[in-house]
């Protein structure tokens, strides 16, 4: 009876529809979780942290030198997405994605939406993710954004906003794949019973998506991940999407430009290289046009890419789509290419470069939420109301110092989800990542990583302070006809 | 195969072979003190510290060489590079860069190996040492099972066979060569039943026992040393493990960059084993063999780096 006494305590929740009502398609899963003891839960909790232990894809505490090693903290209660929402979600990042890749293209050749006026072109030259060296640039297939990860927070109404678009390195997706091969040990008798879709087909996907951009004539490409190497945290992940794949795993090191095509060295000499997945950052990834000290680059494989000798996902410059300020726009850029109305709602964002805006902004900073336009990760951030009178006035001078890097948005109210902790199972505010891929279409996988603020009230979900994740199940239910359907091979 | 991919395959494979064969010598002698009813302050602990060829290392750091020193240096020194514990870690660490390679198993049997490593080194009493060893052992055979059970016979496999047939070959000889000049230097206890335990001993260390007892049916050095060196049948004598190295070589043939000296060293060093025997050796003097053995062992293994892993 650990759900009995459970309180959404006025915030909408994932699994609730109000105290002791499930949503309709959560019941069998409330009923589950219900019949188990308090024991029983924390033993299952237990067993999961085992298995993701002993699966290695664990960090180190930082300064601890008897090499203590942690996994992400992971939460054995599922968040939920119903058939019906999962349909609406798919829309709006379809039409989302679509929108940024011709936004990307444009921005980078024709510039037509500045001349048109619709952004101004300041907003534009005077962002740190515009890249110069990108202009011209026509990638293979017309694809910018062949992997991302939509972030999308649920309101009180119980609608998603899209918080980010992450269109550079999403990571995370090792999660949502791991933590279903977990819970699946953990809670096997439910993913009938509730007909949540499988995710383990990623690696095909992906696959296929890369292979779409190979340069012409190469029919059986030679695909590669490329990382910055072990140890950088997401290493697991670049180790894990090449065994998904199949393919090698490879270095900066490990590969050279000769005669303007990419070759890796094997054992038996040197090998060209097709097609990249690389797991490096824009400005690291060709010292020869970005950061010149890079070590972890390859020099010249911008020159390789300009000539099509090899296909690069994501393709550099798309950060340009990232921007906090540019999002404010996305409304407009889906009008503006599209002439369609937006089907995921942007979050009310306000743009501190903006006289009005900035006005606003510093009025109300106890209110609103204000981050930098060109950090993630939870940095660089203010939430209004949980902040002090001197973090305010901080934010304030930084504000007035560099308009052009913050903006700020009113404070959601994050929906919340039933959570394992210490005494029993209680609400914790939660967020959710869907990844998609763009080859022959756009196709969004049917899950995804929930994210949740294990600390109690905590809004901030990210790992590095103090976020864990949860599997995320998209049902497959009757509430909305033709749900297999939209699902792309 | 990437090159540097090939090179930690290569090495995962022998830093786990080192591992297991350390924690097989440290059992087997501590058995052997039992049988000869020696205490543990006994000198002979110190040839596990020169069947590893770490002897300086150990000289330098440590005053005495009794059960509890030479222990801890083999297991758990973090200052020697060929503790089980340095093997292993080292062994995760390449293990962690062809995570795309080796099947999810495998990966998963050094990690967790690696953490029982952690535990254990954080407790002091030597009897739960003996268990470690056991399970250091055990998580050896099931890493091999594996490995051959589960992963295709393409170049990752062949590397990772490569190295655990040198790394064994090379252990087989070293154990052979400490034993007989460090052990056994008294005449008079040739072929004594004193002399028939610590071979036997020897034997077991190796798994060989029960093996050259079905061959040999009686324990003396001269067959022990036939049947380490020599046997064709016994998949850890040295000649066996270099016969399946060079297969292994053979069939890396398309991997490798043209004139490679990996496979003509190889070569080399099998043919001199097949012309040898065990009775001329040791008339010749077998610590000079074994010395000379290891130099061309080291002869392969640069070859093999500089066919396949240098770029």
């Amino acid at each position: 009876m650990t759900l009995e006494s459970y309180q959404t305590n006025g915030f909408f929740d994932e699994l609730f529809k109000a105290d002791g009502v499930p949503h309709s398609g959560a019941r069998p899963l409330v009923e589950q979780i219900d019949s188990l003891s308090r024991k029983e839960l924390q033993r299952r909790q237990k067993a999961a942290e085992d298995i993701l232990y002993q699966s290695g894809n664990t960090f180190n505490v930082y300064g601890d030198k008897k090499g203590t090693e942690k996994i992400l903290p992971f939460d054995i209660i599922p968040r939920m997405v119903s058939a019906r929402d999962w349909d609406k979600l798919e829309r709006g990042i379809r039409q989302r994605i679509h929108a940024l890749n011709l936004f990307i293209q444009d921005i980078y050749n024709d510039q037509k939406i500045l001349k048109d006026g619709v952004i101004p072109a300041e907003m534009i030259f005077s962002s740190a993710c515009y890249l110069k060296p990108c202009e011209g640039l026509k990638p293979p297939k017309g694809v910018w954004t062949h992997i991302s990860g939509t972030d999308f927070v649920r309101d009180s109404d119980g609608e998603f906003y899209v918080l980010e678009d992450n269109l550079r390195c999403p990571s995370g997706i090792s999660y949502v794949l791991e933590n279903r091969a977990v819970l699946k040990r953990i809670l096997p008798s439910m993913f009938q019973t509730m007909k949540v879709r499988p995710v383990s087909d990623y690696g095909d996907h992906l696959y296929r998506t890369l292979k779409h951009i190979a340069p012409d004539g190469k029919d059986d490409p030679n695909i590669i991940v490329l990382t910055p190497g072990i140890y950088n945290s997401a290493y697991f992940e670049h180790a894990y999407l090449a065994q998904q794949m199949g393919v090698p795993l490879a270095q900066g090191s490990d590969l050279v430009v000769e005669d303007d095509k990419v070759w890796m060295r094997t054992t038996a000499g040197l090998k060209q290289v097709d097609v990249i997945y690389r797991r490096i950052d824009d400005e690291f990834i060709d010292p020869e046009i970005f950061r010149k000290e890079s070590v972890l680059g390859i020099p010249g494989i911008m020159r390789c890419y300009r000539k099509g000798t090899v296909a690069l996902a994501n393709a550099p410059g798309t950060g340009i789509a990232d921007d906090k300020a540019i999002y404010a726009y996305v409304p407009r850029i889906i009008k503006y290419y599209l002439g369609e109305a937006p089907i995921s709602n942007n979050v009310k964002t306000f743009i501190c470069e903006e006289d009005a805006d900035r006005a606003y902004v510093l009025e109300n900073l106890d209110k609103l939420v204000v981050k930098a336009v060109n950090l993630s990760g939870g940095y660089g951030m203010l939430i209004g109301p949980k902040s002090t009178k001197a973090e305010q006035k901080q934010f304030a001078a930084l504000i007035k110092a560099k308009p052009r890097e913050y903006i700020a948005q009113p404070t959601l109210s994050l929906s919340r989800c039933p959570t394992l902790v210490g005494s029993g199972i209680e609400g914790r505010h939660v967020d959710f990542r869907p990844y998609s891929l763009y080859g022959e279409e756009i196709f969004t996988l049917p899950g995804g990583l929930t994210r949740v603020a294990l600390k109690k009230g905590s809004l901030v979900v990210n790992s590095s302070q103090g976020g864990g994740s949860k599997d995320t199940w998209v049902l497959g239910g009757s509430d909305v006809t033709g749900a297999e359907e939209t699902t792309h091979a | 195969m990437l090159s540097r991919v090939a090179n930690s395959i290569y090495w995962m494979s022998r830093y786990l072979e080192r591992a297991d064969n350390v924690a097989r010598f440290a059992d087997v002698n501590f058995h052997l003190m039992l049988d000869l009813s020696l205490d543990r302050d006994s000198t002979q602990w110190y040839p596990l510290v020169a069947t590893s060829g770490d002897d300086e290392d150990f000289n330098k750091r440590y005053k005495t060489a009794d059960e509890q020193s030479v222990l801890k240096f083999l297991t758990f020194d973090e200052k020697n590079p060929n503790s089980i514990l340095q093997c292993i870690f080292r062994a995760r660490e390449n293990a962690r860069t062809v995570r795309e390679i080796i099947p999810v198993e495998m990966w998963e049997k050094i990690n967790e190996l690696y953490h029982l490593t952690q535990s254990h080194s954080r407790k002091r009493s030597l009897a739960d040492l003996y268990d470690y060893y056991m399970q250091v052992r055990q998580a050896g055979h099931l890493f091999t099972g594996l490995m051959y059970n589960t992963m295709s016979r393409s170049a990752g496999w062949q590397f990772a066979h490569v190295g655990q047939m040198l790394e064994r070959a090379d252990k087989t000889a070293r154990l052979l060569d400490v034993k007989y000049f460090i052990l056994l230097p008294r005449g008079e206890q040739i072929d004594s039943a004193f002399d028939a335990v610590q071979w036997g001993a020897v034997l077991k260390s190796v798994n060989a026992l029960e093996m050259y007892r079905q061959q040999y049916h009686s324990i003396n050095y001269r067959d022990v040393t036939d049947f380490l060196l020599f046997s064709q049948a016994f998949p850890r004598s040295v000649l066996h493990c270099l016969d399946s190295a060079a297969g292994a070589l053979k069939s890396l043939a398309p991997e490798c960059k043209p004139a490679s000296p990996a496979r003509t060293e190889m070569d080399t060093l099998t043919q001199t084993l097949h012309r040898s025997d065990a009775a001329h050796i040791i008339a010749d003097g077998l610590h000079e063999f074994i010395d000379g053995f290891q130099y061309n062992l080291n002869l392969v293994d640069e070859a093999i780096f500089r066919s396949f892993f240098e770029t």
